[in-house]
Protein backbone atom coordinates (compact mmCIF):
# COMPACT_ATOMS: atom_id res chain seq x y z
CA UNK A 1 0.00 0.00 0.00
CA UNK A 2 1.23 3.46 -0.85
CA UNK A 3 1.91 5.88 1.96
CA UNK A 4 -0.15 8.66 0.43
CA UNK A 5 -3.06 8.23 2.81
CA UNK A 6 -2.15 10.87 5.33
CA UNK A 7 -4.85 11.58 7.77
CA UNK A 8 -7.31 14.31 6.83
CA UNK A 9 -9.89 15.28 9.43
CA UNK A 10 -13.35 15.09 7.90
CA UNK A 11 -14.62 18.25 9.45
CA UNK A 12 -13.41 21.21 11.35
CA UNK A 13 -12.51 19.38 14.52
CA UNK A 14 -11.59 22.38 16.58
CA UNK A 15 -12.79 22.15 20.18
CA UNK A 16 -14.79 25.35 19.70
CA UNK A 17 -16.84 23.73 16.98
CA UNK A 18 -17.68 20.89 19.28
CA UNK A 19 -21.06 20.87 20.82
CA UNK A 20 -20.92 23.06 23.91
CA UNK A 21 -22.94 20.56 25.88
CA UNK A 22 -20.38 17.83 25.33
CA UNK A 23 -17.64 20.07 26.66
CA UNK A 24 -19.74 20.65 29.75
CA UNK A 25 -20.31 16.93 30.20
CA UNK A 26 -16.60 16.30 29.83
CA UNK A 27 -15.90 18.65 32.69
CA UNK A 28 -17.98 16.37 34.94
CA UNK A 29 -15.47 13.52 34.52
CA UNK A 30 -12.20 14.20 36.37
CA UNK A 31 -10.36 11.29 34.77
CA UNK A 32 -10.66 12.83 31.31
CA UNK A 33 -7.89 15.23 32.33
CA UNK A 34 -5.44 12.35 32.51
CA UNK A 35 -2.45 12.02 30.22
CA UNK A 36 -1.19 8.63 29.15
CA UNK A 37 2.23 8.22 27.55
CA UNK A 38 2.40 11.98 27.55
CA UNK A 39 -0.75 12.37 25.44
CA UNK A 40 -4.24 13.42 26.53
CA UNK A 41 -6.35 10.38 27.27
CA UNK A 42 -8.80 9.50 24.50
CA UNK A 43 -11.00 6.99 26.27
CA UNK A 44 -12.83 4.84 23.73
CA UNK A 45 -13.30 1.70 25.79
CA UNK A 46 -16.70 2.61 27.18
CA UNK A 47 -18.31 -0.71 26.34
CA UNK A 48 -15.90 -2.32 28.81
CA UNK A 49 -16.62 0.25 31.47
CA UNK A 50 -17.53 3.92 31.49
CA UNK A 51 -15.76 6.65 33.43
CA UNK A 52 -17.44 8.12 36.50
CA UNK A 53 -18.71 11.67 36.90
CA UNK A 54 -17.76 13.61 40.00
CA UNK A 55 -21.36 13.27 41.22
CA UNK A 56 -20.91 9.50 41.52
CA UNK A 57 -17.49 9.70 43.12
CA UNK A 58 -18.77 12.27 45.61
CA UNK A 59 -21.91 10.28 46.44
CA UNK A 60 -19.83 7.29 47.53
CA UNK A 61 -17.40 9.53 49.33
CA UNK A 62 -20.15 11.39 51.22
CA UNK A 63 -21.85 8.17 52.15
CA UNK A 64 -18.67 6.82 53.74
CA UNK A 65 -17.91 10.13 55.41
CA UNK A 66 -21.33 10.82 56.86
CA UNK A 67 -23.85 8.00 56.63
CA UNK A 68 -22.01 4.69 56.70
CA UNK A 69 -23.95 1.99 58.57
CA UNK A 70 -25.51 -1.34 57.75
CA UNK A 71 -28.92 -1.23 56.12
CA UNK A 72 -32.25 -2.70 57.24
CA UNK A 73 -30.77 -3.61 60.62
CA UNK A 74 -30.51 -0.77 63.04
CA UNK A 75 -32.61 1.65 65.00
CA UNK A 76 -29.86 4.24 65.13
CA UNK A 77 -29.76 7.35 62.99
CA UNK A 78 -26.98 6.35 60.64
CA UNK A 79 -28.56 3.01 59.87
CA UNK A 80 -31.78 4.81 59.06
CA UNK A 81 -29.98 7.27 56.78
CA UNK A 82 -28.09 4.49 55.03
CA UNK A 83 -31.28 2.49 54.57
CA UNK A 84 -33.14 5.51 53.22
CA UNK A 85 -30.39 6.28 50.72
CA UNK A 86 -30.21 2.65 49.70
CA UNK A 87 -33.95 2.32 49.12
CA UNK A 88 -34.10 5.71 47.40
CA UNK A 89 -31.63 4.35 44.86
CA UNK A 90 -33.92 1.39 44.25
CA UNK A 91 -36.69 3.83 43.36
CA UNK A 92 -34.33 5.59 40.94
CA UNK A 93 -33.65 2.30 39.20
CA UNK A 94 -37.37 1.57 39.10
CA UNK A 95 -38.03 4.91 37.41
CA UNK A 96 -35.07 4.53 35.02
CA UNK A 97 -36.44 1.31 33.55
CA UNK A 98 -40.10 1.98 34.36
CA UNK A 99 -40.63 -1.13 36.44
CA UNK A 100 -44.11 -1.57 37.90
CA UNK A 101 -42.79 -1.86 41.45
CA UNK A 102 -39.53 -1.24 43.34
CA UNK A 103 -39.84 -4.82 44.58
CA UNK A 104 -38.96 -5.94 41.08
CA UNK A 105 -35.50 -4.37 41.38
CA UNK A 106 -32.96 -6.81 42.80
CA UNK A 107 -29.47 -5.49 43.53
CA UNK A 108 -26.73 -7.86 42.42
CA UNK A 109 -23.04 -7.55 41.56
CA UNK A 110 -23.61 -6.97 37.87
CA UNK A 111 -25.08 -8.37 34.69
CA UNK A 112 -23.18 -11.61 35.16
CA UNK A 113 -24.62 -12.27 38.59
CA UNK A 114 -28.11 -11.27 37.45
CA UNK A 115 -28.04 -13.86 34.67
CA UNK A 116 -26.62 -16.53 36.96
CA UNK A 117 -29.38 -15.77 39.44
CA UNK A 118 -32.06 -16.36 36.83
CA UNK A 119 -30.36 -19.50 35.54
CA UNK A 120 -30.03 -21.03 38.98
CA UNK A 121 -33.17 -19.80 40.67
CA UNK A 122 -35.62 -19.75 37.78
CA UNK A 123 -34.09 -22.38 35.50
CA UNK A 124 -32.79 -25.01 37.81
CA UNK A 125 -36.06 -25.69 39.57
CA UNK A 126 -38.05 -25.82 36.34
CA UNK A 127 -35.99 -27.07 33.40
CA UNK A 128 -35.51 -30.71 32.53
CA UNK A 129 -34.03 -32.92 29.85
CA UNK A 130 -35.45 -32.06 26.45
CA UNK A 131 -36.14 -28.43 27.33
CA UNK A 132 -34.53 -25.74 25.20
CA UNK A 133 -33.08 -22.32 25.93
CA UNK A 134 -32.71 -19.94 23.00
CA UNK A 135 -29.67 -17.65 22.87
CA UNK A 136 -28.11 -15.79 19.97
CA UNK A 137 -24.79 -16.05 18.22
CA UNK A 138 -23.79 -12.60 19.44
CA UNK A 139 -24.10 -13.21 23.17
CA UNK A 140 -21.46 -12.21 25.68
CA UNK A 141 -19.97 -15.21 27.46
CA UNK A 142 -21.86 -14.16 30.57
CA UNK A 143 -25.10 -14.82 28.70
CA UNK A 144 -23.84 -18.20 27.47
CA UNK A 145 -21.93 -19.92 30.24
CA UNK A 146 -24.60 -19.69 32.99
CA UNK A 147 -26.98 -21.44 30.59
CA UNK A 148 -24.41 -24.08 29.72
CA UNK A 149 -23.98 -24.79 33.42
CA UNK A 150 -27.77 -25.01 33.77
CA UNK A 151 -27.93 -27.40 30.80
CA UNK A 152 -25.37 -29.66 32.47
CA UNK A 153 -27.44 -29.63 35.65
CA UNK A 154 -30.83 -30.22 34.05
CA UNK A 155 -30.26 -31.90 30.69
CA UNK A 156 -31.76 -28.94 28.84
CA UNK A 157 -30.03 -27.77 25.66
CA UNK A 158 -29.18 -24.52 23.89
CA UNK A 159 -30.52 -23.35 20.53
CA UNK A 160 -28.71 -20.49 18.84
CA UNK A 161 -30.25 -17.72 16.74
CA UNK A 162 -27.93 -17.16 13.75
CA UNK A 163 -26.86 -13.74 12.49
CA UNK A 164 -26.31 -12.24 9.06
CA UNK A 165 -23.10 -10.66 7.83
CA UNK A 166 -24.16 -7.20 8.95
CA UNK A 167 -24.36 -8.59 12.47
CA UNK A 168 -28.15 -8.67 12.77
CA UNK A 169 -30.21 -11.53 14.17
CA UNK A 170 -32.00 -13.75 11.65
CA UNK A 171 -35.56 -13.34 12.81
CA UNK A 172 -37.11 -16.05 10.62
CA UNK A 173 -34.65 -18.54 12.08
CA UNK A 174 -35.59 -17.32 15.54
CA UNK A 175 -39.26 -17.99 14.83
CA UNK A 176 -38.40 -21.48 13.68
CA UNK A 177 -36.48 -22.17 16.88
CA UNK A 178 -39.41 -21.22 19.11
CA UNK A 179 -41.58 -24.18 19.95
CA UNK A 180 -43.09 -26.33 22.67
CA UNK A 181 -39.66 -27.29 24.02
CA UNK A 182 -38.57 -23.68 24.41
CA UNK A 183 -38.45 -22.68 28.06
CA UNK A 184 -36.61 -19.36 27.90
CA UNK A 185 -35.13 -16.86 25.47
CA UNK A 186 -32.04 -14.94 26.65
CA UNK A 187 -30.64 -12.32 24.28
CA UNK A 188 -28.62 -9.15 24.35
CA UNK A 189 -30.58 -5.93 23.98
CA UNK A 190 -27.42 -4.46 22.39
CA UNK A 191 -24.35 -6.42 21.29
CA UNK A 192 -21.12 -5.45 23.03
CA UNK A 193 -18.92 -6.52 20.13
CA UNK A 194 -20.99 -5.12 17.24
CA UNK A 195 -23.24 -2.44 18.67
CA UNK A 196 -26.28 -4.04 17.06
CA UNK A 197 -29.57 -3.04 18.69
CA UNK A 198 -31.69 -6.16 18.54
CA UNK A 199 -35.44 -5.95 17.75
CA UNK A 200 -36.25 -7.15 21.22
CA UNK A 201 -39.83 -5.87 21.33
CA UNK A 202 -40.81 -8.06 18.39
CA UNK A 203 -38.78 -10.98 19.70
CA UNK A 204 -40.51 -10.81 23.06
CA UNK A 205 -43.91 -10.77 21.36
CA UNK A 206 -43.04 -13.88 19.40
CA UNK A 207 -41.78 -15.65 22.52
CA UNK A 208 -44.88 -14.74 24.47
CA UNK A 209 -47.09 -16.26 21.78
CA UNK A 210 -45.47 -19.53 22.85
CA UNK A 211 -45.74 -18.64 26.53
CA UNK A 212 -41.96 -18.35 26.76
CA UNK A 213 -40.36 -15.77 29.07
CA UNK A 214 -37.53 -13.57 27.83
CA UNK A 215 -34.43 -12.33 29.61
CA UNK A 216 -32.69 -9.31 28.12
CA UNK A 217 -29.00 -8.72 28.73
CA UNK A 218 -29.09 -4.95 28.95
CA UNK A 219 -25.41 -4.39 29.81
CA UNK A 220 -24.76 -2.41 26.62
CA UNK A 221 -28.18 -0.81 26.29
CA UNK A 222 -28.77 0.78 29.65
CA UNK A 223 -26.54 3.83 29.18
CA UNK A 224 -27.37 4.39 25.53
CA UNK A 225 -31.10 3.79 25.06
CA UNK A 226 -34.17 4.55 27.13
CA UNK A 227 -35.34 1.23 28.55
CA UNK A 228 -38.97 0.67 29.51
CA UNK A 229 -39.40 -2.86 30.81
CA UNK A 230 -43.19 -2.59 30.81
CA UNK A 231 -43.36 -1.40 27.23
CA UNK A 232 -40.89 -4.10 26.19
CA UNK A 233 -42.83 -6.59 28.31
CA UNK A 234 -39.57 -8.43 29.02
CA UNK A 235 -39.65 -10.89 31.89
CA UNK A 236 -36.13 -10.26 33.15
CA UNK A 237 -33.71 -7.43 32.46
CA UNK A 238 -30.07 -7.44 33.61
CA UNK A 239 -27.52 -4.63 33.67
CA UNK A 240 -24.35 -3.42 35.38
CA UNK A 241 -23.89 -0.09 37.13
CA UNK A 242 -20.36 0.41 35.84
CA UNK A 243 -21.53 0.64 32.24
CA UNK A 244 -23.82 3.56 33.00
CA UNK A 245 -21.29 5.83 34.69
CA UNK A 246 -21.81 4.14 38.05
CA UNK A 247 -19.51 2.10 40.29
CA UNK A 248 -18.26 -1.41 39.67
CA UNK A 249 -19.58 -4.28 41.73
CA UNK A 250 -23.21 -3.23 41.55
CA UNK A 251 -25.87 -4.21 39.06
CA UNK A 252 -29.53 -4.90 38.73
CA UNK A 253 -31.81 -7.77 37.96
CA UNK A 254 -35.33 -6.71 37.05
CA UNK A 255 -37.93 -9.45 37.10
CA UNK A 256 -41.70 -9.43 36.90
CA UNK A 257 -43.20 -9.84 40.36
CA UNK A 258 -45.10 -13.02 39.53
CA UNK A 259 -41.93 -14.70 38.30
CA UNK A 260 -39.72 -13.53 41.15
CA UNK A 261 -42.32 -14.50 43.73
CA UNK A 262 -42.44 -18.03 42.43
CA UNK A 263 -38.67 -18.44 42.34
CA UNK A 264 -36.66 -20.00 45.18
CA UNK A 265 -33.90 -17.89 46.78
CA UNK A 266 -30.53 -17.78 45.03
CA UNK A 267 -28.36 -17.48 48.13
CA UNK A 268 -29.16 -17.91 51.80
CA UNK A 269 -28.13 -15.62 54.59
CA UNK A 270 -29.04 -12.50 56.50
CA UNK A 271 -31.66 -10.06 55.19
CA UNK A 272 -33.27 -12.62 52.90
CA UNK A 273 -35.20 -14.30 55.72
CA UNK A 274 -38.27 -13.45 57.74
CA UNK A 275 -37.56 -15.88 60.55
CA UNK A 276 -35.08 -18.67 61.04
CA UNK A 277 -35.36 -21.70 63.27
CA UNK A 278 -33.73 -25.07 62.96
CA UNK A 279 -37.10 -26.51 62.01
CA UNK A 280 -37.35 -24.25 59.02
CA UNK A 281 -36.96 -20.78 57.71
CA UNK A 282 -39.43 -18.46 56.12
CA UNK A 283 -38.09 -16.21 53.44
CA UNK A 284 -38.39 -12.49 53.25
CA UNK A 285 -40.55 -10.79 50.66
CA UNK A 286 -39.30 -9.24 47.42
CA UNK A 287 -36.81 -7.80 46.77
CA UNK A 288 -35.02 -8.88 49.97
CA UNK A 289 -35.54 -12.57 49.26
CA UNK A 290 -32.83 -12.26 46.62
CA UNK A 291 -30.49 -9.94 48.52
CA UNK A 292 -28.76 -12.17 51.06
CA UNK A 293 -26.10 -10.60 53.23
CA UNK A 294 -24.86 -7.03 53.55
CA UNK A 295 -25.20 -5.49 50.13
CA UNK A 296 -22.86 -3.12 48.28
CA UNK A 297 -24.43 -0.09 49.95
CA UNK A 298 -21.99 2.49 48.66
CA UNK A 299 -22.28 0.97 45.19
CA UNK A 300 -26.06 1.23 45.26
CA UNK A 301 -25.86 4.86 46.34
CA UNK A 302 -23.28 5.55 43.62
CA UNK A 303 -25.55 3.88 41.09
CA UNK A 304 -28.39 6.12 42.22
CA UNK A 305 -26.16 9.15 41.63
CA UNK A 306 -25.22 7.84 38.19
CA UNK A 307 -28.88 7.48 37.27
CA UNK A 308 -29.55 11.04 38.43
CA UNK A 309 -26.63 12.20 36.32
CA UNK A 310 -27.78 10.33 33.23
CA UNK A 311 -31.40 11.35 33.47
CA UNK A 312 -30.27 14.93 34.11
CA UNK A 313 -28.68 14.88 30.67
CA UNK A 314 -31.57 13.00 29.14
CA UNK A 315 -31.60 10.25 26.57
CA UNK A 316 -32.66 12.52 23.71
CA UNK A 317 -29.54 14.68 23.95
CA UNK A 318 -27.30 11.73 24.59
CA UNK A 319 -28.58 9.60 21.72
CA UNK A 320 -28.35 12.47 19.29
CA UNK A 321 -24.74 13.05 20.26
CA UNK A 322 -23.66 9.40 20.32
CA UNK A 323 -25.30 8.59 17.00
CA UNK A 324 -23.78 11.61 15.29
CA UNK A 325 -20.41 10.65 16.72
CA UNK A 326 -20.74 7.05 15.55
CA UNK A 327 -21.58 8.25 12.05
CA UNK A 328 -18.69 10.69 12.06
CA UNK A 329 -16.19 8.13 13.37
CA UNK A 330 -17.41 5.50 10.93
CA UNK A 331 -16.95 7.88 8.01
CA UNK A 332 -13.51 8.83 9.32
CA UNK A 333 -12.20 5.28 9.25
CA UNK A 334 -14.20 3.60 6.53
CA UNK A 335 -11.87 4.61 3.71
CA UNK A 336 -8.71 3.55 5.47
CA UNK A 337 -7.28 0.95 3.08
CA UNK A 338 -7.50 -2.57 4.46
CA UNK A 339 -9.90 -1.62 7.24
CA UNK A 340 -13.06 -3.68 7.60
CA UNK A 341 -15.82 -2.79 10.02
CA UNK A 342 -17.28 -5.80 11.85
CA UNK A 343 -20.92 -5.03 12.61
CA UNK A 344 -22.88 -2.95 10.14
CA UNK A 345 -26.37 -3.31 11.52
CA UNK A 346 -28.89 -0.65 10.56
CA UNK A 347 -29.70 -0.07 14.21
CA UNK A 348 -26.52 0.47 16.18
CA UNK A 349 -25.22 2.13 19.32
CA UNK A 350 -21.80 3.81 19.40
CA UNK A 351 -19.63 0.76 18.93
CA UNK A 352 -17.08 0.56 16.12
CA UNK A 353 -15.44 -2.84 15.81
CA UNK A 354 -12.89 -3.30 13.06
CA UNK A 355 -10.02 -5.34 11.71
CA UNK A 356 -7.11 -4.16 9.61
CA UNK A 357 -5.49 -6.28 6.90
CA UNK A 358 -2.17 -7.71 7.96
CA UNK A 359 -2.27 -6.21 11.44
CA UNK A 360 -3.44 -8.15 14.45
CA UNK A 361 -5.86 -6.19 16.69
CA UNK A 362 -3.50 -6.58 19.61
CA UNK A 363 -0.82 -4.66 17.74
CA UNK A 364 -3.37 -2.00 16.82
CA UNK A 365 -4.23 -1.66 20.50
CA UNK A 366 -0.61 -1.18 21.54
CA UNK A 367 0.10 1.46 18.90
CA UNK A 368 -3.12 3.36 19.66
CA UNK A 369 -2.33 3.25 23.36
CA UNK A 370 0.96 5.03 22.69
CA UNK A 371 -1.13 7.84 21.17
CA UNK A 372 -3.26 7.98 24.30
CA UNK A 373 -6.15 6.27 22.51
CA UNK A 374 -7.65 3.54 24.70
CA UNK A 375 -9.60 0.89 22.81
CA UNK A 376 -10.33 -2.75 23.50
CA UNK A 377 -8.80 -5.50 21.43
CA UNK A 378 -9.56 -9.18 21.61
CA UNK A 379 -12.61 -11.39 21.36
CA UNK A 380 -14.71 -9.19 23.68
CA UNK A 381 -15.98 -12.28 25.50
CA UNK A 382 -17.88 -13.25 22.34
CA UNK A 383 -15.85 -16.11 20.90
CA UNK A 384 -18.77 -17.74 19.00
CA UNK A 385 -19.40 -14.37 17.34
CA UNK A 386 -15.74 -13.95 16.35
CA UNK A 387 -15.89 -17.39 14.78
CA UNK A 388 -18.88 -16.30 12.69
CA UNK A 389 -16.86 -13.45 11.23
CA UNK A 390 -13.79 -15.66 10.77
CA UNK A 391 -11.58 -13.55 13.03
CA UNK A 392 -9.99 -14.35 16.37
CA UNK A 393 -10.23 -10.78 17.58
CA UNK A 394 -11.24 -7.26 16.60
CA UNK A 395 -10.25 -3.78 17.64
CA UNK A 396 -13.21 -1.98 19.19
CA UNK A 397 -13.75 1.69 19.83
CA UNK A 398 -16.86 2.38 21.90
CA UNK A 399 -18.24 5.83 22.57
CA UNK A 400 -19.88 7.50 25.52
CA UNK A 401 -21.55 10.84 26.06
CA UNK A 402 -18.23 12.62 26.77
CA UNK A 403 -16.48 11.60 23.55
CA UNK A 404 -15.93 14.20 20.86
CA UNK A 405 -15.34 14.45 17.14
CA UNK A 406 -11.82 15.61 17.91
CA UNK A 407 -11.32 12.28 19.65
CA UNK A 408 -12.75 10.40 16.68
CA UNK A 409 -10.18 12.27 14.57
CA UNK A 410 -7.44 11.10 16.92
CA UNK A 411 -8.68 7.55 16.55
CA UNK A 412 -8.49 7.77 12.77
CA UNK A 413 -5.07 9.46 12.89
CA UNK A 414 -3.79 6.75 15.23
CA UNK A 415 -5.00 4.04 12.84
CA UNK A 416 -3.02 5.72 10.07
CA UNK A 417 -0.08 5.59 12.40
CA UNK A 418 -0.56 1.84 12.80
CA UNK A 419 -0.29 1.54 9.04
CA UNK A 420 2.83 3.67 9.09
CA UNK A 421 4.48 1.54 11.78
CA UNK A 422 3.55 -1.58 9.85
CA UNK A 423 4.81 0.03 6.64
CA UNK A 424 1.60 -0.67 4.80
CA UNK B 1 7.03 6.68 18.68
CA UNK B 2 10.58 5.61 19.51
CA UNK B 3 9.61 2.76 21.75
CA UNK B 4 7.15 1.64 19.07
CA UNK B 5 10.04 1.53 16.57
CA UNK B 6 12.04 -0.40 19.16
CA UNK B 7 9.20 -2.86 19.52
CA UNK B 8 8.28 -3.26 15.89
CA UNK B 9 11.64 -3.88 14.26
CA UNK B 10 11.99 -4.97 10.64
CA UNK B 11 13.04 -8.47 11.70
CA UNK B 12 9.78 -8.80 13.61
CA UNK B 13 7.71 -7.84 10.59
CA UNK B 14 9.77 -10.22 8.48
CA UNK B 15 9.04 -13.15 10.79
CA UNK B 16 5.40 -12.06 11.24
CA UNK B 17 4.75 -11.97 7.52
CA UNK B 18 6.88 -14.96 6.60
CA UNK B 19 7.03 -17.11 9.69
CA UNK B 20 9.75 -19.76 9.54
CA UNK B 21 8.99 -23.36 10.40
CA UNK B 22 5.30 -22.73 10.03
CA UNK B 23 2.94 -25.68 9.76
CA UNK B 24 2.51 -29.14 11.14
CA UNK B 25 5.70 -31.14 11.58
CA UNK B 26 5.74 -34.65 10.18
CA UNK B 27 7.63 -36.89 12.54
CA UNK B 28 7.02 -34.74 15.59
CA UNK B 29 6.98 -36.65 18.85
CA UNK B 30 6.09 -33.77 21.14
CA UNK B 31 3.28 -31.33 20.79
CA UNK B 32 1.68 -28.72 22.98
CA UNK B 33 -0.86 -25.99 22.58
CA UNK B 34 -0.58 -22.52 23.95
CA UNK B 35 -3.36 -20.02 24.32
CA UNK B 36 -3.38 -16.39 25.32
CA UNK B 37 -6.91 -15.70 26.55
CA UNK B 38 -6.25 -11.97 26.55
CA UNK B 39 -6.08 -11.67 22.79
CA UNK B 40 -7.26 -15.08 21.64
CA UNK B 41 -3.85 -15.99 20.22
CA UNK B 42 -3.31 -19.68 19.71
CA UNK B 43 -0.13 -21.58 18.98
CA UNK B 44 0.50 -25.25 18.46
CA UNK B 45 4.11 -26.26 18.78
CA UNK B 46 5.60 -29.42 17.28
CA UNK B 47 8.96 -30.84 18.30
CA UNK B 48 10.94 -33.80 17.17
CA UNK B 49 13.17 -34.77 20.06
CA UNK B 50 15.78 -37.52 19.81
CA UNK B 51 18.29 -38.44 22.50
CA UNK B 52 17.56 -35.23 24.36
CA UNK B 53 18.16 -33.09 21.28
CA UNK B 54 15.53 -31.02 19.48
CA UNK B 55 16.03 -32.22 15.93
CA UNK B 56 13.22 -30.23 14.42
CA UNK B 57 10.56 -27.73 15.46
CA UNK B 58 7.55 -26.04 13.90
CA UNK B 59 4.48 -24.11 14.93
CA UNK B 60 0.98 -23.30 13.74
CA UNK B 61 -1.54 -20.77 14.88
CA UNK B 62 -2.69 -17.22 14.60
CA UNK B 63 -1.39 -14.36 16.60
CA UNK B 64 -0.16 -10.81 16.72
CA UNK B 65 3.13 -9.65 15.25
CA UNK B 66 4.96 -10.12 18.52
CA UNK B 67 3.75 -13.61 19.31
CA UNK B 68 4.13 -14.86 15.73
CA UNK B 69 7.63 -13.43 15.31
CA UNK B 70 8.66 -14.77 18.68
CA UNK B 71 7.42 -18.26 17.81
CA UNK B 72 9.17 -18.14 14.45
CA UNK B 73 12.47 -16.95 15.92
CA UNK B 74 12.22 -19.49 18.70
CA UNK B 75 11.80 -22.46 16.37
CA UNK B 76 14.85 -21.29 14.40
CA UNK B 77 16.82 -21.00 17.59
CA UNK B 78 16.02 -24.22 19.37
CA UNK B 79 16.62 -26.53 16.45
CA UNK B 80 19.68 -28.63 17.20
CA UNK B 81 19.74 -27.60 20.85
CA UNK B 82 19.72 -30.01 23.74
CA UNK B 83 16.48 -29.90 25.74
CA UNK B 84 18.27 -28.44 28.76
CA UNK B 85 19.85 -25.72 26.62
CA UNK B 86 16.49 -24.83 25.09
CA UNK B 87 15.03 -24.43 28.57
CA UNK B 88 18.00 -22.34 29.61
CA UNK B 89 17.40 -20.16 26.56
CA UNK B 90 13.79 -19.71 27.68
CA UNK B 91 15.00 -18.33 31.00
CA UNK B 92 17.31 -15.88 29.30
CA UNK B 93 14.63 -14.87 26.83
CA UNK B 94 12.18 -14.29 29.64
CA UNK B 95 14.75 -12.08 31.33
CA UNK B 96 15.24 -10.17 28.09
CA UNK B 97 11.56 -9.33 27.53
CA UNK B 98 10.82 -8.54 31.17
CA UNK B 99 13.88 -6.31 31.41
CA UNK B 100 15.72 -8.30 34.07
CA UNK B 101 18.50 -9.53 31.79
CA UNK B 102 20.49 -8.27 28.82
CA UNK B 103 20.52 -9.50 25.27
CA UNK B 104 23.98 -11.05 25.70
CA UNK B 105 24.50 -13.91 23.26
CA UNK B 106 20.81 -14.15 22.43
CA UNK B 107 21.61 -13.44 18.79
CA UNK B 108 18.65 -12.55 16.64
CA UNK B 109 16.28 -12.96 19.59
CA UNK B 110 17.57 -9.60 20.80
CA UNK B 111 15.12 -7.92 18.40
CA UNK B 112 12.41 -8.70 20.94
CA UNK B 113 14.11 -6.61 23.64
CA UNK B 114 11.69 -3.75 22.90
CA UNK B 115 8.91 -5.75 24.55
CA UNK B 116 10.29 -4.74 27.95
CA UNK B 117 8.72 -1.29 27.49
CA UNK B 118 5.32 -2.92 26.92
CA UNK B 119 4.52 -5.07 29.95
CA UNK B 120 1.09 -5.96 28.52
CA UNK B 121 2.86 -7.63 25.60
CA UNK B 122 5.23 -9.90 27.55
CA UNK B 123 2.65 -12.68 27.37
CA UNK B 124 2.58 -12.39 23.58
CA UNK B 125 6.37 -12.70 23.38
CA UNK B 126 6.57 -15.65 25.73
CA UNK B 127 3.54 -17.67 24.59
CA UNK B 128 5.48 -19.93 22.21
CA UNK B 129 8.26 -20.36 24.73
CA UNK B 130 5.99 -21.57 27.49
CA UNK B 131 4.37 -23.85 24.96
CA UNK B 132 7.80 -25.30 24.20
CA UNK B 133 8.32 -25.90 27.89
CA UNK B 134 5.02 -27.75 28.04
CA UNK B 135 5.92 -29.78 24.95
CA UNK B 136 9.25 -30.79 26.44
CA UNK B 137 7.61 -31.76 29.72
CA UNK B 138 5.30 -34.18 27.86
CA UNK B 139 5.83 -37.84 27.98
CA UNK B 140 7.00 -38.83 24.55
CA UNK B 141 4.07 -39.85 22.49
CA UNK B 142 3.38 -39.68 18.80
CA UNK B 143 1.35 -36.73 17.64
CA UNK B 144 -2.05 -37.93 16.60
CA UNK B 145 -2.78 -37.30 12.95
CA UNK B 146 -6.50 -36.80 12.98
C1 LIG C 1 -23.44 -7.61 26.55
C2 LIG C 1 -22.78 -7.84 27.87
N1 LIG C 1 -23.30 -8.75 28.70
C3 LIG C 1 -22.75 -8.98 29.91
C4 LIG C 1 -21.64 -8.32 30.34
C5 LIG C 1 -21.07 -8.64 31.68
O1 LIG C 1 -21.18 -7.57 32.54
P1 LIG C 1 -20.47 -7.61 33.96
O2 LIG C 1 -19.05 -8.04 33.70
O3 LIG C 1 -20.55 -6.20 34.43
O4 LIG C 1 -21.20 -8.57 34.81
C6 LIG C 1 -21.06 -7.36 29.51
C7 LIG C 1 -19.88 -6.60 29.91
O5 LIG C 1 -18.75 -6.94 29.75
C8 LIG C 1 -21.64 -7.12 28.24
O6 LIG C 1 -21.12 -6.23 27.40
Amino acid sequence: MMMDHRFQPLAYSDESAENQAVQRWRADFPILETNVHGKPLVYLDNAATTQKPLAVIEAENLYYRHDNANVHRGVHALSQRATDAFEAARLKVQRLINAASPNEIIFVRGTTEAINLVAQSYGRSRFKAGDEIILSRMEHHSNIVPWQILCEQTGASLRIIPINDAGELELEAYEQLLGPRTKLVAVAHVSNALGTINPVRAMINLAHVHGVPVLLDGAQAIAHLPVDVQALDCDFYAFSGHKLYGPTGIGVLYGKTALLDAMPPYQGGGDMIRSVSFDGTTYNTLPHKFEAGTPNIAGVIGLGAAIDYLTGIGFDALIEHELALLTYATQSVIDIPGLRIIGNALEKTGILSFVLDGVHPHDIGTILDRQGVAIRTGHHCTMPLMEHFGVSATARASFALYNTRAEADKLAAAIYQVKEVFGR
Amino acid sequence: MNDLRELYQETIFDHYRQPRNFGRLEGANRRAEGYNPLCGDKVTLYLQVEDGVIKDASFEGSGCAISTASASLMTENIKGKREADALHLLDKFHGLVTGTATADDLGKLAVLAGVREFPQRVKCATLAWHTMQAALANVEEPVTTE
